[in-house]
Formats: C-alpha cells, sequence, structure tokens
C-alpha cells in the first residue's frame, strides 16, 4: 500500500458498511472499503427480509435494478407443538403496491448489487482483504488499519467498525466486550429450491407476491429460539435460530433442529421435492439496548450488528444496520465538511443522531424484553405452545364430551402446568416489557 | 402420500457450500488441555460444521474445513483460553453463494 490517506475506511461490506461508505463516497468523501470475502457478501447470512424505506433513504430508486425477489402479502405466526402449530396469519392486498413495503432478498445477491453502487458513488472497495488490527497514535486515537496483505498501516482520519456480530476488531482493541452467550444467537439456515409455479401455489400467491412464517415452540426444544420460512422468487429460505447460551447447557444440535423443523408436518409439505444448495450458520445480536457497546472513540465508530443493533422482537437487524449505517456516514460526513478532527467529542454526534432514530428508540422499548425470554425460556417456548395447542385440540375436537367439561379439562392443564400465579406473573412481566 | 423432504447429516450440508480452505493454516486452533471445560464439550454438539470432536483421550480436536465462520465456539471458549480465534486469510474460508 502506498501512503496515501483516506477520509474514511470502512471494514466490512454487509448492510452497515456498504451504508455507511455508499454515504460519505456518495458525498464526495475519499472512502476505502476492506472487505474479507471474495465478494460483498460472501460472508454474509440474512434470512432474509429488507425494509424499503430504510434503504430509500440511502438509495431511493433501489427498485430499477437491486435484486429483489418477492414482496410478502401474507404473515403466518405459529405456535408449533410436535404435531400441530396454531396459528395466526395477517394477509393483505394492500401490500400489493406500486412500492412495496418490504422484500425478500438473497444477500450475496443483494451485496453484490449494493456494493457494485458504493463502488460507483466513487469508494474504493477491495475484496480478500482480513484487516488484522487497529493502528493507533500515541493518544490512542485510531489512526487506520493493518491488513493481511502488507505491513504498512492504511491511514485514514475515520475507521468505521462494520465488521459484524462476530466482530474481531473491536474487541481485541479493548473498544467493546465480546458478545456474552446469552446476548447472541445460532441461527442455521437452508436454501430450497423450488420452481416458481410450486412456490406459487402451495403458498397461495400470484406474480412476485410473497409469504412469509415465522415459529415458534417445541421446535426449539425449551430454548429461547425462534424458525423462520420466507419464501423466494425461486426458493426458500428456512432456518432455526436459538440462544448460545441455551445450546451450551442443552447441549442440543443446531443441524438435527434444523432436520426436525424440516420434518414437522406443517413445514414437510411446504418444501416437499425441493433442491437444497446451501447450509449457512450466522449469529444474531440479541441482547438488545441493554447490550449495546461504546459507538464512537477517537477514529472510530461501529454500526449494525457489531454494535449489537438488531431488533429481536420484530426480527429487525438489516434495517437497523442500514439505518446505523448511514447516519455514521453523515455523522462523519458532517465533522468532515467543517474540517473538524475526528474526536471522540465529534463523533459523539452520531450518538445523538443515532438516539434520536427509530434505532434506539425501538430497542429502548423492548429493553426488558431479552431478559423476560430469556429466563424460564421453557415456559414461553415449550409449555404454552403445548398447552395452547391442547386447547384448540380439545375446543375443535367433538367427541360427546359435553362443552362445560371441556373447558374445565383446558382451564385445569394450564392452572396445572403454570399455576395461576405463574400465569398472572407472566402476563404481567410481558405486558411490562412490551410497553 | 408420502412426502420427499431428503434428510441430510451435517456432512451432505456442509458439501453443498464452496469453501476454499487455506490448507497452510487453520483459523481456528484448540489450545492442548487434559480436561476440556464443558463449554469445549458442548462445541462437539453445538458447532453448527460439526467441527469439533473429541477423540479417544476424552480432549477435543478441531478440524476446521467445514467452519461457517459464525463466531459460536468463539462466544463459548475464547475468553477461557481454550481456542484461539482468527479470520480466514482474505478470500479464504466459506464463501456463500446466497448466504
Amino acid at each position: 500500500m502506498t501512503a496515501e490517506k483516506f477520509d474514511a475506511i470502512v471494514i466490512g461490506a454487509g448492510m452497515s458498511g456498504n451504508a455507511a461508505a455508499y454515504t460519505m463516497a456518495s458525498r464526495g468523501m475519499k472512502v476505502l472499503q476492506l472487505e474479507r470475502g471474495e465478494y460483498p457478501g460472501s460472508k454474509n447470512v440474512q434470512g432474509a427480509i429488507m425494509y424499503a424505506d430504510m434503504l430509500e433513504k440511502i438509495i431511493p430508486d433501489f427498485r430499477e435494478d437491486a435484486p429483489l425477489e418477492r414482496h410478502p402479502v401474507e404473515q403466518r405466526f405459529w405456535m408449533m407443538d410436535n404435531t400441530s402449530h396454531t396459528g395466526m396469519h395477517y394477509r393483505s392486498d394492500d401490500f400489493n403496491e406500486a412500492k412495496p413495503n418490504r422484500y425478500t432478498i438473497i444477500r450475496a445477491q443483494f451485496d453484490k448489487w449494493f456494493s457494485r453502487k458504493v463502488r460507483e458513488a466513487g469508494a474504493t472497495v477491495l475484496c480478500e482483504t482480513t484487516v488484522t488490527e487497529l493502528a493507533h497514535d500515541t493518544n490512542g486515537k485510531v489512526i487506520g488499519v493493518r491488513t493481511d496483505r502488507a505491513g504498512d498501516i492504511i491511514f485514514a482520519d475515520v475507521v468505521v467498525l462494520a465488521e459484524g456480530v462476530n466482530g474481531l476488531l473491536g474487541t481485541r482493541a479493548g473498544l467493546r466486550e465480546m458478545p456474552k452467550p446469552e446476548t447472541v444467537a445460532l441461527a442455521v439456515k437452508e436454501m430450497h429450491f423450488l420452481p416458481e409455479e410450486v412456490i406459487g401455489e402451495r403458498f397461495g400467491l400470484k406474480g412476485n407476491e410473497g409469504c412469509v412464517i415465522e415459529a415458534a415452540g417445541t421446535i426449539s426444544r425449551g430454548m429461547t429460539g425462534l424458525a423462520f420460512l420466507y419464501t423466494n422468487r425461486e426458493s426458500i429460505s428456512l432456518g432455526i435460530g436459538c440462544l448460545v447460551s441455551d445450546f451450551a447447557s442443552t447441549m442440543e444440535s443446531p443441524y438435527a433442529l434444523l432436520e426436525a423443523f424440516k420434518r414437522h408436518p406443517s413445514v414437510r409439505p411446504l418444501i416437499a421435492g425441493s433442491e437444497v444448495k446451501e447450509y449457512a450458520a450466522h449469529l444474531i445480536p440479541e441482547g438488545g439496548y441493554k447490550a449495546i457497546p461504546q459507538l464512537f472513540g477517537d477514529g472510530w465508530l461501529v454500526v449494525g450488528d457489531a454494535a449489537q443493533l438488531n431488533n429481536a422482537v420484530h426480527r429487525e437487524g438489516s434495517n437497523l444496520a442500514m439505518t446505523s449505517g448511514r447516519i455514521a456516514g453523515e455523522a462523519i460526513f458532517h465533522v468532515n465538511s467543517r474540517r473538524n478532527p475526528m474526536t471522540k467529542e465529534n463523533l459523539a454526534l452520531y450518538k445523538t443522531m443515532l438516539d434520536n432514530s427509530f434505532v434506539v428508540k425501538d430497542l429502548k422499548k423492548y429493553k426488558d424484553m431479552p431478559a423476560l425470554l430469556h429466563t424460564n425460556s421453557c415456559n414461553f417456548f415449550m409449555t404454552y405452545p403445548q398447552l395452547i395447542s391442547q386447547a384448540a385440540q380439545n375446543f375443535l375436537r367433538v367427541d360427546g364430551t359435553p362443552k362445560i367439561e371441556k373447558e374445565k379439562a383446558t382451564t385445569a392443564a394450564f392452572i396445572k402446568a403454570r399455576s395461576r400465579w405463574g400465569m398472572v406473573s407472566d402476563v404481567v412481566r410481558l405486558a411490562f416489557a412490551w410497553r | 402420500m408420502t412426502i420427499a423432504v431428503a434428510e441430510l447429516r451435517v456432512e451432505d450440508k456442509l458439501f453443498l457450500n464452496r469453501y476454499l480452505v487455506d490448507a497452510g493454516g487453520p483459523h481456528i486452533k484448540v489450545r492442548p488441555h487434559e480436561k476440556p471445560s464443558p463449554n469445549l464439550i458442548a462445541l462437539t454438539r453445538v458447532c453448527p460444521a460439526k467441527c469439533y470432536e473429541l477423540n479417544d483421550k476424552g480432549q477435543v480436536e478441531i478440524t476446521a474445513d467445514g467452519c461457517m465462520e459464525c463466531g459460536t465456539c468463539r462466544v463459548l471458549c475464547e475468553a477461557s483460553g481454550e481456542i484461539e480465534w482468527n479470520y480466514p486469510r482474505g478470500g479464504f474460508g466459506v464463501l456463500f453463494k446466497f448466504g
């Protein structure tokens, strides 16, 4: 590397890194983006649902050429036991709009597109380059990075850490702690390919309409977890994730969970005959508001999953990543355009702007939710799903038992499993955490 | 009617993926140990690529070729010093086609 100096270096070419790099490069800043994968997206994994509003704020006309799969018109929430699911479905023709609100995407393809936009905006994007450490001056200010390409420091006024949930650099430099097993979930996922028209028939979809299923229950074997099934144009993304701390204590294997989910009688017919083309695993930040680390310092900012910016309740991650990346880019541009130094004091603007955005407001709203769902997870992910399934079956099965006895049996089952006080406490805690 | 959903072993799953293995240097190493901790033993079940296995002496060994770089083992065992975790060299490791 030459001694050339950049206005900003962005580490990572995922959602937050691309958003940050694009925002700065399109405003005329001299940006270098480093990505350790062979191509942008090659290390990235997501369900994936992408929300339009957050991308529109970065690339308003993205619909013209972004690789979008389907726009969901139907959302199914399933509570599962071993043989059944009790569901809530929402389907609306209102989602068939000129500019749909959200899309399923395939990350490796989407990220290549996003990266092309970043390069077109003027950033230098270097792939197959692993950043090995942050470089500091004698006062501890971050002044650049070292990579595995050459020993020399690449200098920049500011470094944006968009290194993902498993980011090594920030933790090694002591800028934030490594995620704890109870603040990250491990998700595994498969890509199941089926002809476009078969997916349309099975889910009742026409054209680019899509369907989303999110499921909890005995499929996570008592662990805090969630399974998902998203329709793409000619594939189905399907997976399951649970807290790493739960995996460690139960010694469950994620691939066994995934196989059981695929074989569940409610899921099996939806993916029958598919060809699996990839198996992926990734961590998801689950710690919420209380797990957000220090977000800025002298010469650096952290964005996206690396900053634990993920809304586990609403299963939103990439839009928080994109928004934090954009806001980081805007804050840096603000400081840069006034020719001010990239000090901790000046970069605090990033946190102020982020605090005022939906990103931190949403995470704050649910700050107590992780603690609620992570303690006694068995009640929420095992006991209640089973009770609800039994209640539904008891209600629907006609076998000559008088209705009054059926109702008594259902009530008794709930009380036996959770006790009156336990249920009241669960409801109150849930209500407070949701508030 | 029986519906075909092929059962995949984890080895079959990993076979679907594209990797560029850095033969010279595995990016994760297990430090020599006498008796593995509960978390290190858990990795033999929890690692989604089944990279960790117990040898006949009851110690945990790693073959990182199928690693998907999720970081689960790092979160569970790096702080205790039982494993050493680095990114593969630029361009190496798992290369997701879809992600």
